[in-house]
């Protein structure tokens, strides 16, 4: 029988409905779906997309139970790996990833692994299911996870399985870090971010909200309670570009705006008290993931114009190819070769103006992609009331400020030792954006997942 | 959560409460500041740390009912719970022996200045208090403020109670006998600190500022709170409160402080229609 050459459609809400909802955008396979998919795959000896996967799950094992109906035994192999897969499935860069590697994928589309990995786990919400698996013998040794983001949970998670006792301390008032805070609803709805949770606590983690470490407590003074200490604070501090009228008011940061509508639901006030101003002409700076969620946050608020405004073209954008594809379907207008280089606000402060100027593309630059070169006078203005700056953001400075013996790197990130997530300081650990600078939810995963293992071998052995 | 264990009326919508937050009180210094968010659905608001028993593991907030958030805390009760209630944040004033200080506190800038005042008088300082309100009966924390000072000047806008003038008025009148001071910290409303750092520019004293910016995460994560120091631009919840205050941009916080006016009254006047409130 033939192989259908493209990935079993998935139900999708239309671009002009959806932009009116904060919902999620793909909804999910039906279990025939899920099935027909299934069969796709070719289940190879030697899987390649395993490799291709930083947690490496069992992908053909997963896919094969589900192909026989076998749901549940998919999801406890997905989870013999991956503590998060509902997250995963949605937010990963499969394509990058597992499904670039898929070997279907060299002649037809790969096979769907990320929307089969999101079908197992969201199959097993509906059954109110949460299996807990088999937890080591306690072995009376306490760790400090700092950040409950990505890399602190599943760092946490694999710590408990193997019977350490787990703290997660958290600064913000609830966990999940840029799961909870940074990407939006749409992308990923927040009841399945507290559902994750929920099964990280299950296994015996306890987590602490409200709890900034370098200020509450420092480092140091946790490894007087605590025989190891990981640190996953993320990158949290935003970049701005530091020129003129940056601090008119109307200007935000990336985290900001997003902090406001995706932890705080100031899409929902007055029912929620934290507001947000509902921009008509709405700029946002860059092209990444963040800009893209930020322009399609910026069209649900309301926006009757959603801009991109980016310095290269299409070709060099960072985000996803699904992302680009969502937001341009949704009608965000996209600038490229535009950079801005000054803001213009009303009598009140507020901004009312970017002057932009245009870009050409030079040579390569360090990232290998073409370096972008402003072309003199073509200078150019557009009305704007609301401008998000998402050009990045940098590992957040507090822990090593307060730390002594954490060195870091020049762009402010927690040296590692890549294989152990070891720092220079004894007990301590780190993993995740604070260590690579931003990047994606699952290698900061993988990440906890091999700094768990040193942890668990320094505790036993009490070598460092 | 954070259990309310005293609630105190200082003066007419400005309320105390002791908060028991053991944690925070262990660490808080003064000039830092708290963010609190009292339910699910409310919002993350900084207040500043008005004072902090280590042994009792209590810390003291004081507040001014403005705007929905500090009515609707105004309305909690001693064995309440505050959700959310995180600390101590920004950074420690600075407390040196460095002479004679003027620690001036405007409005609901008083209880603030209060643990600053103590922490320099401890270390020898001689500290000189000027504190403002409007009319007599916005003036609080007289007998603490008392307590820390060695001279301790009282202010009112309509001259019912102590000088009649601004705390300005006080401070120009202290300068102008000669008293040589050494360094002035000033708390209050915007148009004050602007005010008292105009003032004192002329007298070349150094002048440290706190800056009540608008918050969010209150750790340096989102920007809000930039404010402009000597041309840069800083975050206050990491950077400050604390500022020199003759760098500071006043008109830039002033016209960011406005940001959500409009939805700040909806707020208010929704809340006051569902609880019934003038």
């Amino acid at each position: 029988m033939a192989v259908s050459p493209k990935k079993t459609p998935m139900r999708e809400q239309p671009p002009k409905e959806r932009i009116k909802n904060f919902n999620e955008v793909p909804l999910g396979y039906t279990p025939e779906e899920a099935i027909t998919e299934a069969k796709r795959c070719l289940q190879c000896k030697k899987p390649p997309c395993v490799k291709g996967c930083p947690v490496e799950i069992d992908i053909p094992g997963f896919i094969a139970k589900i192909k026989e109906g076998n749901f549940k035994e998919a999801i406890r192999i997905l989870k013999d790996k991956n503590s998060l897969p509902a997250i995963c499935g949605r937010v990963c860069p499969q394509e990058d990833q597992c499904e670039k590697d898929c070997v279907l994928g060299k002649k037809h589309e790969p096979v769907g692994i990320g929307r089969l990995e999101r079908f197992a786990a969201d199959w097993e919400a509906e059954q109110g299911l949460m299996e807990i698996p088999k937890i080591e013998k306690k072995t009376g040794k306490k760790v400090a996870v700092v950040g409950s983001g990505p890399a602190g949970l599943t760092c946490a998670s694999e710590l408990a399985k193997m019977g350490h006792e787990v703290v997660i301390f958290e600064a913000l008032h609830k966990p999940g870090g840029v799961l909870v805070y940074g990407i939006p609803e749409f992308r990923l709805p927040k009841k399945i971010v507290e559902r994750e949770v929920n099964y990280v606590k299950a296994l015996g983690v306890k987590i602490v909200c409200n709890f900034v470490v370098g200020k509450t407590k420092t480092v140091d003074e946790l490894l007087e309670e605590f025989d190891a200490v990981f640190i996953g604070t993320g990158a949290g501090l935003p970049w701005f570009m530091n020129i003129p009228g940056e601090n008119y008011t109307g200007i935000y940061s990336a985290n900001e705006y997003l902090i406001r509508v995706n932890l705080m639901k100031a899409y929902l006030f007055p029912e929620y008290d934290t507001p947000i101003v509902r921009g008509k002409n709405v700029a946002v700076i860059g092209g990444g993931n963040v800009a893209m969620d930020a322009a399609r946050t910026a069209l649900r608020l309301g926006a009757e114009k959603s801009m991109i405004i980016y310095r290269r073209s299409k070709a060099e954008m960072p985000a996803r190819i699904e992302e680009i594809e969502r937001a341009e379907e949704e009608g965000v207008i996209f600038h490229f070769l535009t950079l801005p280089v000054r803001y213009y606000a009303d009598e009140n402060g507020r901004v009312k103006e970017m002057e932009c100027i245009k870009m050409e593309l030079g040579e390569p630059d360090h990232s290998g992609r073409r370096r972008p070169i402003p072309i003199p006078d073509s200078n150019f203005k557009i009305p704007v009331d609301t401008v998000v700056v998402a050009i990045g953001q940098s590992p957040n400075p507090l822990i090593p400020q307060t730390t002594k013996g954490i060195e870091v790197g020049k762009h402010g990130n927690i040296i590692v030792d890549e294989n152990t997530g070891k720092t220079t300081k004894k007990g301590v650990f780190a993993g995740g954006d604070i260590a690579t600078g931003a990047a994606t939810v699952i290698l900061a995963m993988g990440a906890g997942k091999v700094a768990a293992r040193a942890i668990d071998e320094y505790l036993k052995t009490g070598i460092w | 959560m954070a259990k309310i264990l005293k609630k105190e009326i200082l003066a007419p919508n400005i309320k105390k409460f002791i908060v028991e937050v053991p944690e925070i009180a262990k660490k808080a210094q003064p000039g830092q500041f708290v963010i609190i968010r009292i339910d699910e659905k409310g919002e993350r608001i900084p207040l500043t740390i008005g004072d902090f028993d280590r042994e009792k593991g209590t810390v003291t907030i004081v507040f001014q009912e403005v705007g929905k958030t500090t009515y609707q805390l105004g309305l909690l009760k001693e064995g309440d719970d505050i959700l959310d209630f995180v600390g101590p944040l920004g950074r420690p004033s600075e407390i040196e022996k460095f002479g004679t200080v003027c620690c001036i506190g405007g409005g609901v800038g008083t209880p603030e200045i209060y643990p600053v005042a103590r922490a320099l008088k401890k270390v020898g300082n001689y500290v000189i208090s000027i504190i403002g309100a409007r009319t007599k009966e916005l003036v609080i924390m007289e007998k603490e403020m008392k307590e820390v000072s060695d001279e301790l000047c009282i202010t009112t806008d309509d001259g019912t109670y102590g000088m009649k003038g601004l705390v300005t008025d006080a401070l120009k009148k202290i300068l102008d006998t000669g008293k040589k001071i050494d360094r002035v910290i000033a708390v209050g409303p915007v148009i004050m600190m602007k005010a008292v750092s105009e003032l004192t520019k002329n007298y070349n004293i150094k002048t440290i500022v706190s800056l009540n910016a608008m918050m969010l995460d209150g750790t340096g994560m989102c920007g809000i709170c930039r404010v402009e120091i000597g041309g840069e631009t800083k975050f206050a919840c990491v950077d400050g409160p604390e500022f020199d205050g003759h760098l500071v941009n006043y008109d830039l916080l002033m016209a960011r402080l406005k940001t959500y006016l409009e939805e700040e009254k909806i707020s208010l006047k929704l809340f006051k229609e569902k609880m019934g409130i003038q």
